[in-house]
């Protein structure tokens, strides 16, 4: 058997890294309470508002579909293509807590045909790229209720 | 609409669309040295230079406007270069028109052009985490078509828009663009053509999705006086509108670069998108309203874009862009035609003279001198056109 790589997230601080509940870690105004994703650090981004300091705090896990496509070509760098390059279905998904919508691949195996508007999805750590050690993790959309199996959870992710 | 809100477009030059691979500065000069001629204005009487900046061609193309002046010689002119994704020429016209509007020149020369690389468009090398250009790419693959076909899936789910007629935009627009001697595409195609080309980003295919170019666009821009009495005459083709603004918060449709939207939690209103917005502010400066449009020429970096386009700049209320479409209200002889150029589908994206080769399609067509694909009677065009990073544009015209 290989030996089992370690898991690091693809960009640090952006996501917790519970493989069984992970969250996108997002930032809340603590002037007006705006939300962003990526977290906000210097200003806050609504226009009304003084805001010059931010609490962490992590997305819904869940939301629903607002858009879908697939990436049929092997898109260019600096994204790292598995070889063969396998194409995947991308998500547009809307949470309904922080009332904004957060792209990301859908898990291996997802068809656009299984997917509409309106699609419940839950946030899962599934493998981006990886290279001879370590397996670099981000946040993808699979949908509610969907076969845990295709998140492969080969391992943990270091901290 | 009084003298001094507006402008007069006296020469209007296109290198043709390609992929020539040669000098980016060649099409921009072949573009100026066609719009001074049309105008009958030598190069040395031009005071102010508007350059739109090409990323993709080093040092020259960041500071495109001295790169154009240097090449057409040194003469003195004022000079000034901008970049804004998509928008750059628009920004151009903008930095010209405020030029002549200050009074501080009555002659501009604006000069756009690009020489592009293969395939998708990809962010600049190195390693940039703190780029969201560079990191859609890395952490998500989302190449610019993902935009196009999140919007086209939307349109298709909510209005009922279906591959055929996204297929059918791409055959109006071919069959316009046949005509154009400026138009890279200049080939019919049928929709069975359309819908059997490679799935790109479903439901787009590879025929929906604007290329990338090479190619050159510039204008001549003068004041009114100066204009009546360099032609001697007061039906002149006039800039009425430039609008450049910027989205407003919360911004909740998904743009590119971005891969999350402003969080609307926080606002008791949402305002209209900023697409609309961009005609919205044209409308409000030019005073008119999309009723009075002749023709339109859009920015369809897909197929299914050109749709929201429709709506956006008001020629039909949401919903409605494929029934406009397919009562040929959008085709040459159609109530108000859109693309008539032959739009992105039939030229690719050439960035910083797109912008630009807009407004010169609309100036020959004013003038009654398109050809083929002329729009019998026009008298107003609105240009419309959208970028990375908030940028976005519109261009109103009249005669």
């Amino acid at each position: 058997m290989p030996p089992v790589k370690t898991r690091l997230p693809a960009i640090e601080g952006w996501f917790t890294l519970d493989e069984e509940a992970p969250a996108l870690l997002g930032s809340r105004c603590t002037s007006c309470g705006n939300f962003a994703f990526p977290k906000e650090t210097f200003f806050c981004r609504n226009p009304e508002c003084q805001g010059k300091e931010f609490a962490e705090t992590p997305l819904s896990r869940t939301g629903k579909v607002w858009s879908y496509t697939n990436a049929g070509y092997q898109p260019p760098e600096p994204y790292v293509a598995a070889d063969p390059y396998v194409p995947f279905a991308i998500a547009a998904v809307e949470l309904a807590a922080e009332q904004m919508v957060v792209m990301g691949q859908m898990v291996p195996g997802v068809d656009v045909g299984s997917l509409s508007v309106g699609t419940e999805v839950e946030l899962v750590l599934d493998t981006l790229y990886e290279d001879d050690e370590h397996e670099y993790v981000v946040w993808k959309w699979r949908p509610v209720g969907a076969d845990r199996g295709s998140s492969n959870g080969k391992g943990q992710v270091d901290a | 609409m009084p003298d001094d809100k507006r402008i007069a477009v006296l020469g209007a030059g296109m290198h043709p669309w390609g992929k020539w691979g040669r000098n980016f500065v060649e099409y921009g000069l072949a573009a100026a040295s066609d719009a001074l001629a049309e105008a009958g204005i030598p190069w040395t009487d031009v005071q102010y230079v508007a350059g739109a900046d090409t990323i993709r061609n080093g040092y020259p193309g960041f500071i495109a406007g001295a790169t154009f002046a240097q090449a057409l010689g040194w003469s003195g002119a004022r000079v000034s270069s901008a970049y804004a994704a998509c928008a750059s020429g628009a920004q151009a016209i903008s930095n010209a028109r405020a030029q002549i509007l200050a009074g501080l020149c009555d002659v501009a020369l604006v000069v756009g052009a690009d020489t592009t690389p293969k395939g998708f468009f990809k962010p600049v090398g190195g390693e940039r985490k703190d780029d969201p250009d560079w990191l859609r790419f890395h952490l998500i693959g989302a190449t610019n078509p993902t935009y196009f076909a999140l919007y086209a899936r939307r349109r298709m789910e909510l209005f009922g828009a279906t591959e055929a007629d996204f297929a059918a935009v791409k055959v109006k627009n071919a069959q316009a663009g046949l005509e154009n001697p400026n138009a890279r595409y200049r080939k019919a195609v049928t929709a069975e053509e359309v819908l059997a080309s490679p799935m790109v980003a479903d439901p787009l295919r590879l025929l929906e999705i604007c290329a990338t170019s090479d190619g050159g666009a510039a204008l001549v821009l003068t004041s009114m006086e100066y204009a009546k009495r360099h032609v001697g005459t007061d039906d002149l083709v006039t800039v009425d509108a430039v609008s450049t603004v910027t989205p407003r918060f919360p911004q909740t449709i998904m743009d590119m670069p971005n891969f999350t939207t402003d969080s609307a939690a926080t606002s008791d209103s949402v305002g209209p998108t900023f697409k609309q917005s961009v005609a919205i502010a044209a409308y409000e400066e030019a005073g008119i309203g999309p009723e009075d449009v002749s023709l339109a020429e859009v920015y369809d970096l897909s197929s299914a874009l050109e749709l929201d386009w429709y709506e956006d700049i008001g020629l039909c209320k949401e919903g409605e862009a494929e029934r406009l479409l397919r009562d040929g209200d959008t085709t040459i002889g159609g109530r108000v035609p859109v693309n008539p150029s032959g739009g992105l589908s039939c030229f690719g994206e050439a960035i910083p003279a797109q912008a630009i080769a807009q407004v010169c399609e609309l100036v020959w067509q004013l003038r009654g001198q398109a050809g083929a694909r002329q729009v019998e009677g026009a008298k107003v065009g609105i240009t419309a056109n959208q970028g990375l990073f908030g940028h976005g544009s519109s261009v109103i015209v009249s005669r």
